[in-house]
């Protein structure tokens, strides 16, 4: 089937949002010059830098690499949803407590990478995060507080989960499960 | 420019039967950077994205049949790869940096076929065969013959790559992967080898695979050592002969990330290492 310049539809933190120009914009032009969420930088443009990474349905990309029409019908997460100014994520708040951001220009592809590790219960050894955040580099060299800025984020994490945990709660409502589906026959 | 997005497998090699001049697209990671340099402009594309069939990893007893759109996070991830494939878990780690294997896929690596493609090593070792598939039907090719240069394979017009097909290996005494690049990460190699050893009960060598990836216009076995280290024990004069032997198998030319003479040092001392290394 054919399907020439249709309307996209994508999800965009949170938000439907619809697209009607070629599909071979990249989702960072669509995401800056079509949404105005410029929060997303370019660096490099060619997949190198990682400036411009955002989650699809939650993990990190390059956003100059994709074409829009491959995240229609798909979650797209940017720095925008994480915090305002006046009421910061844990990571931003970590990354501005420990000066994780110097220029800023890579700053918030790597709150997007740090982000999906913080998040997807990451750990804090240090080795661990930078293997993590190894395709988003930062051209003030200033590796260290990042790293130490996403501890410190992993760490608040924790405390604040673990308050909630000990915290009295209502009972929680019971949901049903989904009935198992059945297992694919392996050959 | 149009897009051809087919939702299955058969939609798929049909579409691309009738336009054979499209241009395959899976993860785009390599794609993108030529199109937004204006490269493949006019062209119609097939974008292979929704087809799930094709991004599946299954295993039966014998062997597993890895999607050619299964990615270099889903292949790092998959319990079986892990278990019997960890060389290819550990190449498909340093592709890239993190957002590039969560879209670039295993299929995608092979149809570009560069020099440096990072999995093609332990594919190699592992003797892994390539299932080709089209509207006229379907054939399999060895890892070994599936590329024809630099950038070029023997798929022919119409044929797209179904799935990867790996034998699981017994286990070997010692295995290596090994890249070396500027950086460790976001570095495209110099030089980079992969190896299987399996040692007899009497210390003597019963198989070795060797293969070495940006040493020659694409992924190539080491058959000389190969065969002159079987069934001999690894002394330093083995090792040594084996080493000198390399060269034999191998093109290694001077371009911008290295010189023909640096690879061939590296691969010499990866490859030496590896042989005289105790469990």
């Amino acid at each position: 089937m054919r399907r020439r310049t249709g309307l996209l539809e994508l999800r965009v933190n949170g938000k439907p949002v619809r697209f009607g120009g070629p599909p071979f914009t990249r989702l960072l032009d669509v995401l800056r010059e079509e949404l105005g969420l410029t929060g997303t930088k370019e660096g490099c443009g060619e997949g190198e830098c990682g400036a411009c990474s955002v989650l699809l349905d939650g993990r990190p990309v390059n956003s100059c690499l994709i074409p829009v029409c491959q995240a229609a019908g798909r979650r797209i997460e940017t720095v925008e949803s994480l915090g305002t100014p006046a009421s910061l994520n844990v990571l931003q708040q970590a990354f501005l407590n420990q000066g994780g951001a110097q220029c800023g220009i890579c700053t918030p592809g790597m709150l997007m990478t740090a982000w999906a590790y913080v998040r997807g219960g990451g750990s804090s050894d240090p080795a661990a995060i930078r293997r993590e955040l190894a395709g988003n580099l930062c051209r003030c060299t200033g590796y260290q507080h990042i790293v130490n800025s996403v501890i410190s984020a992993v760490r608040s994490r924790r405390r604040s989960l673990a308050k909630k945990r000990s915290a009295p709660k209502r009972a929680p409502v019971r949901r049903r499960r989904p009935a198992a589906r059945p297992r694919a026959r392996r050959r | 420019m149009s897009v051809l997005r087919p939702r299955s497998a058969a939609e798929a090699l049909r579409l691309y039967g009738r336009n054979p001049g499209a241009v395959p697209l899976a993860g785009a990671t390599d794609f993108m950077v030529g199109w937004n340099a204006g490269q493949a402009n006019g062209r119609t594309i097939l974008d292979l994205a929704a087809v799930a069939s094709w991004a599946q990893i299954r295993a039966t007893r014998s062997a597993l049949s890895i999607g050619a759109l299964a990615t270099h996070t889903q292949i790092q991830r998959d319990r079986h790869v892990r278990r019997h494939l960890p060389l290819l878990v550990e190449a498909c780690a340093t592709v890239g940096g993190l957002q590039i294997q969560n879209r670039g896929t295993l299929g995608g690596n092979i149809a570009n076929a560069s020099p440096a493609g990072d999995s093609f090593p332990p594919l190699a070792v592992y003797e892994a065969v390539v299932e080709i598939a089209s509207a006229r039907g379907r054939r399999r090719v060895a890892f070994g013959s599936i590329f024809a240069g630099v950038k070029k394979t023997v798929l022919g017009p119409g044929e797209l790559i179904e799935a990867i097909h790996v034998p699981i290996p017994r286990t070997p005494s010692r295995q290596l992967w090994r890249k070396v690049g500027t950086r460790a990460a976001q570095a495209i190699s110099k030089t980079m080898v992969a190896g299987l050893l399996w040692l007899a009960r009497d210390g003597t060598v019963s198989e070795l695979r060797f293969a070495l990836g940006s040493m020659a216009p694409s992924v190539r076995r080491l058959t000389k050592a190969e065969a002159f280290v079987k069934g001999k024990r690894l002394t330093r004069e083995v090792i040594h002969e084996a080493c000198a032997l390399l060269k034999q198998d191998v093109a290694p030319i001077d371009d911008i990330r290295s010189t023909a003479e640096y690879r061939l040092a590296v691969s010499e001392n990866l490859l030496a290492g590896f042989l005289t290394r105790q469990r």
